[in-house]
């Protein structure tokens, strides 16, 4: 009983701040200008699929990207002594006690055409990049901005892992390659699906990083909605997209937390 | 020389600027099953990774079959371990735990089939296959590892404190089940404890370390009976360690009376240790005993009685079938076999 006392600061704070904001969502999709009910908002959504398999598209590949690049970091991290996992995690976390949009305003100008990106490039006498406005820089910006976001569950599913396993496995005659394919990966797949997770549903939302990466030519469904709440006034189709996309999020949670679920069956 | 498969030859093994090994010197025989016995730290743990491959000696060789094998890498030994707390593969059910090396060696479906089913009858599984890792009891999950390690017909099995984890009862069955998944297989066993009772029961030769040096090799039987030193005397079993003097070939002084043993050769009136075993000394009337001595505590040990007396200069252990009340005065005699000489050594006295 005493848990569900508990609870109710929670039960409040969700029900004022997640349901009823929810649900003023779903009434302004599905109402025009006047209050009365439609499904033209709905039905606008159509024009907007390019920009949401866009979205789709990007957040896939920051995703990718973090999940390799974080892999190998955080698997380095976890093989570090006491003190320089320490060192390491705090590293890892100082840039995110930065404003997004303040390192993403930074991240704009080291790759602008006389930025040090471009310096650095003439230094080594290397061509000129024109990265900035281009959707590689978008997806770069993805990257940098939410890489610890896999880094960190990943290495404390890497850190879990039992040195003796991995000897038991070369004991029994796993290689290198095998080792890992046979026994960390499989052993580290709850940290690699809440890495998906915690990278994928931010990336599908941005809109900050496609403004100042993208140069108003790279326009992402966090775009669509920005524009139609702050530009356009439009709330009744801003709220639909944002129906859809939510509609999108919560289907990727729900696969990869019934994944997740899967695997810790049989770890647990 | 065919009849030994591992020959460790002057190995020596620092970590961080400590000797963990000092030239070591241990040849194993070829299905014998080999006992490394002695305190934690004392490097047994140590000499079994390095048979295993997981530590390379900073000197010395490691011979398996007449080939040295310093830098072959644990998965291409033909030796398998089963590890402390077992280590086995959680994301995998007990069939896929055992056939994971039989897998890695592309052995054909129908006969990792066919093995599997022989090793878990082997080790009493039948039945678990499918069951998950964590599902099974402590007991359970150590046959797993013993039966993932078997399964790949390994020539030398290494058991580092297998039986660790398990409470004492699943402890001495287990003891008679690995004794006989021994000699039924014919693998030689390398296995490492620090528990004495262990070794004696289930070893053909058991090795005592000690801060990194072999102190005795030996059948237990001539372990427990001649120990090499006070130390082994004293890890072994239970022991009364005195300081004695020598007075000639066979003829010992200690704790102010003189005794009859039957050692010879360590010279005249020279200073020895010697040690009687609790069950050795035999309790009489205080006047019969050459050796007086006052109960001071007596203590119930199921099958006898374990009584400490103090004699003029030494509180003795004493294990015996016969209660004499605390306080109460008894007289002590030895036999002249039960008497132990050993010669001092800088370092081994308690």
């Amino acid at each position: 009983m005493k848990s569900k006392v508990i609870a109710v600061p929670y039960i409040v704070w969700a029900g004022i701040f997640i349901i009823v904001p929810s649900l003023f969502v779903a009434y302004f999709a599905f109402t025009d200008s006047s209050g009365s009910f439609t499904l033209s908002n709905v039905a606008r959504i159509g024009e907007y699929t390019h920009v949401f398999v866009r979205s789709i598209l990007y957040a896939a590949v920051a995703t990718l990207f973090c999940l390799l690049f974080g892999y190998i970091l955080a698997y380095i991290m976890s093989r570090l002594s006491e003190r320089a996992k320490s060192v390491s995690l705090v590293l890892l976390m100082l840039p995110m006690w930065i404003n997004l949009v303040l390192r993403t305003q930074a991240f704009q100008n080291i790759l602008m055409d006389n930025g040090m990106l471009n310096k650095m490039l003439a230094l080594l006498r290397l061509p000129e990049s024109h990265i900035l406005g281009t959707p590689a820089a978008v997806v770069l910006g993805l990257i940098y901005n939410y890489l610890p976001f896999m880094v960190l569950p990943l290495f404390t599913a890497l850190e879990k892992l039992d040195i003796s396993v991995i000897e038991a496995a070369q004991d029994l005659g796993a290689s290198g390659f095998n080792v890992f394919r046979r026994v960390i990966l499989p052993l580290s797949m709850p940290g690699v699906y809440s890495g998906i997770i915690m990278v994928f549903i931010p990336c599908l939302s941005t809109f900050v990083i496609s403004e100042k990466l993208g140069g108003g030519k790279v326009y992402l469904v966090g775009n669509i909605i920005n524009d139609m709440f702050n530009q356009n006034y439009n709330f009744n189709v801003g709220a639909a997209v944002s129906l859809v996309m939510m509609l999108i999020m919560i289907v990727t949670l729900v696969v990869f937390s019934f994944l997740d679920d899967e695997t810790k069956e049989g770890i647990l | 020389m065919p009849n030994e498969i591992i020959q460790l030859r002057g190995i020596h093994i620092e970590f961080d600027g400590d000797v963990i090994i000092d030239n070591l010197n241990l040849d194993i025989k070829d299905k014998e099953f080999v006992t490394l016995l002695g305190p934690s730290g004392c490097g047994k743990t140590t000499t079994l990774r390095t048979i295993a491959g997981f530590v390379t000696p900073d000197e010395g060789d490691v011979i398996f079959d007449g080939e040295r094998i310093n830098d072959l890498p644990p998965y291409k030994r033909q030796v398998n371990t089963v590890f402390q707390k077992y280590a086995l593969f959680t994301h995998l059910n007990v069939y896929d735990n055992i056939a994971f090396g039989l897998r890695l060696r592309k052995t054909p479906k129908d006969v990792i089939e066919k093995k599997v089913e022989e090793i878990l009858e082997v080790v009493d599984l039948k039945g678990y296959r499918s069951r998950s890792i964590n599902s099974l009891s402590g007991g359970q999950q150590q046959r797993v590892a013993i039966a993932r390690a078997l399964v790949n017909s390994p020539r030398v099995l290494l058991l580092d404190e297998p039986l660790g984890a398990l409470d004492l009862k699943l402890r001495k069955d287990m003891q008679i089940e690995l004794k006989r998944i021994q000699k039924q297989t014919g693998i030689t066993f390398v296995y490492v404890t620090h528990d004495q009772e262990e070794a004696l029961t289930m070893s053909d030769t058991v090795v005592v370390m000690k801060n990194g040096v072999i102190q005795q090799i030996g059948r237990p039987k001539d372990i427990y009976d001649e120990p090499a030193n006070a130390f082994v005397a004293d890890f072994i079993g239970e022991s009364n360690i005195l300081d004695g003097i020598v007075l000639r070939d066979r003829l010992v002084s200690f704790d102010g009376a003189t005794f009859e043993c039957v050692d010879s050769g360590f010279g005249e009136n020279v200073p020895v240790d010697v040690v009687v075993r609790p069950e050795d000394i035999a309790v009489c009337e205080p006047e019969k005993g050459a050796i007086r001595a006052t109960v001071k505590l007596v203590t119930f040990k199921g099958v006898h009685y374990e009584m400490i007396a103090e004699s003029c200069g030494f509180s003795w252990k004493i294990h015996s079938i016969q209660q004499h009340p605390e306080g109460s005065e008894i007289g002590m005699n030895i036999i002249p076999e039960y008497i132990h000489i050993m010669k001092k050594e800088a370092g081994t006295a308690n």
